[in-house]
């Protein structure tokens, strides 16, 4: 079991490391390097000047080293844009997209297993029907396009909830305004993961009822609550964590469109303003420590996997 | 084994392989929704094709005196908020989407293919490097990865068809990998290579057509996963760029214009969820067909 974790963990560094050499790689691939591309109207001879401030005359490889030691260090070098460290953008924005970010896979879990299991054990009635092609819905809508949609109904026409941002300006902070303001954002956040979780678990759960080990606790006299809940239910989860793992990667992905929609101040947001303003160690630092927060996640995953599959620990 | 002996077992392979397709059709038949979302797909991509046929007004040229304008002879669908005809911009949207949404899923089934096919058949370390750099790809947001690199490289349709299609391919790559490793101990594989048949000859007329349904089907539905990211980039801004209409970029327009015209953002985002939800209804009813193993659940 230690090893195991281990293992992974191990792995996980692994990942970051080569993820670290490509999005660098990527930045100092950019024509005319990257203090260049910034600002184009500065001379040359300034050009040079500021390279070799900057370190960016040196061998790629010195400089990767260099960058990297600082990264590890939680230094991520100047912004562009803000003239702040990256590293206090960074870590101001992360609070905020963890909380969206926590609330809707809270919001998506809650609700896809036990909608998932209801469409199993009732397979192919009318309300199997309606949770199927709501979750095929939920699956193929632009979650952009469901924002601007519960915009439209909930802000322009019905006035209840606000459009924009975390807090209500003027106002002082309280949970209730949160809480308003985090309505709309988790929803579009959740519904993707909502639905694709539900279809697993619904697939999952089928296949679980199907087996010998149900029928023999049906044959056994077992009440039916039982039967779903101890021994189908433990097993089609399983299935599920490592879906959960697969899904981080894009429910972070999800989250720069839907932060940038709600005005929601966080990594996400921050890395499309970057990208728009070319403000590379903004949008570095940022894919570096998303990255890191899917490996964490997913060793999260590793350990849920031992407690829900014993079977895993003895290997 | 002799050589008749196999060219027989290859003529009775033949023989089920058309009663396989006759089984597959009729199998997919049956499924309504898969036959609905073919014909809308169908529809979308002819409209999209024959585009400039239809005698729809120019869908970049604006008319500042005519802005918002109600659905009319003129402008079916109304104008936008520069006077633009919605339809028009409508339909060449989708062409500029679908091109971006196929050529990336091209881009993902040519690397995938050549990866897993690489790594299934070679095993050894270049199996052990490619897998691991397929998990690692699972692991990143890519989400972000295409961020940075529009914002290095620029944004223009070609980066984008490859930013996606490079950020989507680890489903087909894996898929590939292991419908070569089923086949590789298989007796008709086991028996061209006794006939001294080339490691690529082996390749392409025996193992890859074994992962051809399986690649069918990731394929599809990684159009619909293109057609959602380019929707998503270019509402960002970080897309196609304007004057081009996309369905994503016209959005973004829309989106400011909710509050004085909502219906605006109706039809482009329609036009993306229909379009997305046919391609993952077709590669699900696909999957239920070529491979029956999935059917019924």
């Amino acid at each position: 079991m230690r090893r195991h974790l281990l293992r992974r963990l191990a792995q996980g560094v692994a990942v970051l490391f080569v993820v670290s050499a490509v999005v660098f790689a990527i930045v100092h691939a950019a024509p005319g390097g990257p203090a260049l591309l910034n600002n184009p109207d500065v001379d040359p001879v300034m050009a040079r000047e500021i390279e070799r401030q900057l370190g960016l005359d040196d061998p790629i490889p010195i400089q990767y080293a260099r960058w990297l030691g600082n990264a590890v260090r939680g230094n991520f070098g100047r912004s562009y844009q803000h003239g702040l460290g990256t590293a206090e953008l960074l870590w101001a924005r992360i609070p905020n997209t963890l909380l969206l970010s926590g609330t809707a896979l809270l919001l998506a879990v809650v609700l896809a297993v036990p909608l998932g299991m209801i469409s199993a054990i009732y397979r192919y009635s009318a309300l199997d029907y309606v949770a199927t092609v709501t979750a095929f819905l939920g699956v193929s809508v632009p979650v952009f396009w469901l924002a601007i949609l519960l915009i439209i109904v909930f802000s322009v026409t019905l006035g209840w909830l606000p459009s924009a941002g975390m807090l209500t300006v003027g106002l002082p902070f309280s949970m209730r305004d949160r809480a308003l303001h985090l309505i709309m954002p988790s929803i579009v956040l959740a519904t993707f993961p909502l639905a694709q979780l539900m279809r697993y678990v619904r697939s999952s759960m089928v296949e679980a009822l199907a087996q010998d080990y149900v029928r023999t606790a049906r044959a056994k006299g077992l009440p039916e609550r039982g039967v779903v809940g101890r021994h189908a239910l433990r097993n089609a989860l399983i299935p599920m964590v490592t879906v959960l793992g697969v899904l981080t990667p894009r429910l972070l992905g999800g989250a720069v469109v839907t932060e940038t929609i709600f005005a929601w101040p966080g990594l996400g947001r921050l890395a499309v303003e970057a990208a728009i303003t070319r403000d590379y160690p903004v949008i570095l630092g940022a894919t570096l420590l998303v990255s890191a927060l899917v490996v964490l996640s997913n060793l999260i995953t590793d350990v849920l996997y031992v407690v829900i599959d014993p079977r895993i620990a003895l290997r | 084994m002799d050589q008749t002996a196999v060219l027989e077992g290859g003529m009775a392979r033949d023989a089920g392989a058309e009663r396989g397709v006759a089984d597959a059709w009729r199998r997919f038949r049956r499924n309504r929704l898969a036959v609905v979302a073919f014909a809308y797909l169908v529809i979308v991509h002819g409209v999209a094709a024959l585009a400039p046929w239809f005698g729809l007004p120019d869908p970049e040229a604006m008319d500042l005196l005519n802005q918002f304008s109600p659905p009319s002879s003129e402008h079916v669908l109304g104008t936008d908020e520069t006077g633009r005809d919605v339809l028009a911009r409508l339909v060449f949207g989708a062409r500029a989407s679908l091109a971006v949404g196929l050529a990336a899923m091209l881009v993902a089934v040519a690397v995938g293919t050549a990866l897993g096919a690489l790594s299934g058949f070679c095993g050894g370390w270049p199996e052990t490097a490619i897998m691991r750099l397929t998990d690692g790809m699972l692991t990143v947001p890519t989400f972000f990865l295409a961020l940075l690199v529009l914002a290095v490289f620029g944004s223009n349709i070609g980066n984008v068809v490859l930013v996606i299609g490079l950020t989507g391919w680890m489903v087909v790559a894996r898929v590939v990998r292991a419908e070569i490793l089923r086949a590789l101990p298989q007796e008709f594989v086991v028996a061209s290579r006794a006939l001294g048949a080339s490691e690529a000859r082996m390749l392409v007329r025996h193992l890859l057509p074994q992962a051809l349904p399986s690649v069918i089907v990731a394929a599809t539905l990684g159009v619909a996963y293109a057609v959602l990211t380019e929707s998503a980039l270019s509402y960002l801004g970080l897309g196609v760029q304007a004057p081009t209409p996309t369905w994503g970029n016209m959005l973004s327009g829309a989106q400011h214009y909710v509050w004085k015209s909502p219906v605006l953002a109706l039809y482009p985002g329609a036009a993306i969820m229909l379009t997305v939800l046919s391609y993952n209804a077709l590669g699900d009813a696909l999957s239920d067909t070529l491979d029956p193993r999935h059917a019924g659940s």
